[in-house]
């Protein structure tokens, strides 16, 4: 036996000598969340279509860490919102949000859940920014699995390079008051 | 009305004889026997033409309404369609009733149905169902504080931000 070398990960900055290597605990914490978000799936109509034809086999999203959809918020990661949001499902996408256990990011997939879409009427919801904080639009009506695991891509690439104390910071708190949200849920 | 043991003329006359003057002019768009009739009759004409034994119209087929903002004193048209399973024949009620007091009695004594069609028809246009057992909204949200069906109401949503009329062709 040689000298034994021991990799994190290529992406992760490390510090290598003899025998050892060195990170920082913010590092290796991103590159293990990233690679297991959980998400949870909010879809409404057709986006939610293109959604499940990501997570099928032919597009496969469970290469990236997402084997598991979770279907209940307290052990979900991600919120994908896949679909128009009316007005009435506001309050019910709100809570589902505020049910999940941080860190958690949230993906508004397609015009709908970004903008409120073609749906420029007094039922629907003018984008889910309206009442959740978002961190990756997804453009297209629908968008295609392409487009959607370029989002999850994204949201990897947030995960990893998010600092520990980030959701602890004054700044975060005072988003979430913007939004009627108490950080202490 | 095709296969029908009715024609419009035996109901509207039967209807006559019985309401006499409370039942509007005949008319028949589209084939379908089309009255006016006071809204203040409307339950009690209903009634009839669901127990009279020779029509036997008893199946509600839909309740609406309609907003003509022009027509003054007689905004709201009380729309009911009625349709006789055994007899196969089909009519539609109008009963006007103003937008300074939409009120109108609940026929969800009459047809138990009627009773989420009030509601809609509450939701979407203010219609006041007397009687109804649970008169709230049941589409829009809760908080919602019009009646946006009514054309004084716009259709877009009041808190849009970031679209330009231009490329929405308004």
């Amino acid at each position: 036996m040689g000298e034994i070398e021991v990799k994190v990960d290529q992406n992760v900055e490390t510090i290598n000598g003899q025998g050892f290597q060195l990170t920082m605990l913010d590092k290796a914490i991103g590159l293990a969340r990233a690679n297991s978000v959980w998400p949870l799936p909010f879809a409404t109509s057709c986006c939610g279509i293109e959604f499940m034809a990501t997570m099928g086999s032919n597009y496969d999203l469970s290469r990236f860490g997402m084997e598991r959809m979770s279907f209940s918020p307290r052990q979900a990661d991600l919120l994908i919102v896949a679909g128009t949001i009316s007005k009435k499902l506001a309050p019910v996408l709100k809570k589902v949000y505020e049910q999940m256990s941080e860190p958690k990011w949230v993906i508004a997939m397609g015009a709908c859940a970004s903008s409120g879409g073609i749906f420029d009427t007094y039922s629907v919801l003018q984008g889910i920014d309206r009442v959740i904080p978002v961190d990756v639009y997804v453009p297209g009506c629908p968008p295609r699995p392409e487009q959607l695991i370029d989002a999850v891509i994204k949201i990897h690439d947030l995960v990893k390079h998010e600092s520990l104390r980030r959701r602890n910071s004054s700044e975060y708190k005072e988003m979430l008051k913007t939004f009627n949200i108490d950080a202490n849920d | 009305m095709t296969n029908s043991k009715l024609t419009n003329e035996d109901v509207f006359a039967k209807l006559k004889d019985t309401f006499a003057e409370k039942i509007g002019e005949f008319s028949a768009p589209y084939n379908l026997l089309t009255i006016e009739v006071p809204a203040a009759d409307a339950h009690s004409i209903i009634d009839w033409l669901k127990k009279e034994a020779t029509l036997q119209i008893n199946y509600l087929t839909v309740l609406g309404a309609v907003h003509y903002p022009e027509d003054k004193g007689r905004e709201l048209a009380v729309v009911y369609h009625i349709h006789s399973l055994v007899n196969n024949f089909r009519i539609r009620l109008k009963a006007y009733i103003s937008t300074n007091n939409p009120t109108i009695a609940t026929i969800t004594d009459i047809y138990a149905g009627a009773n989420w069609m009030e509601r809609e028809t509450f939701d979407f246009f203010g219609v006041k169902f007397n009687g109804h057992p649970n008169l709230v909204r049941i589409l829009n949200e809760d908080s919602m504080d019009y009646f946006p069906m009514r054309k004084e109401f716009q259709l877009e949503d009041a808190t849009r931000e970031d679209k330009d009329d231009r490329y929405f062709g308004r």
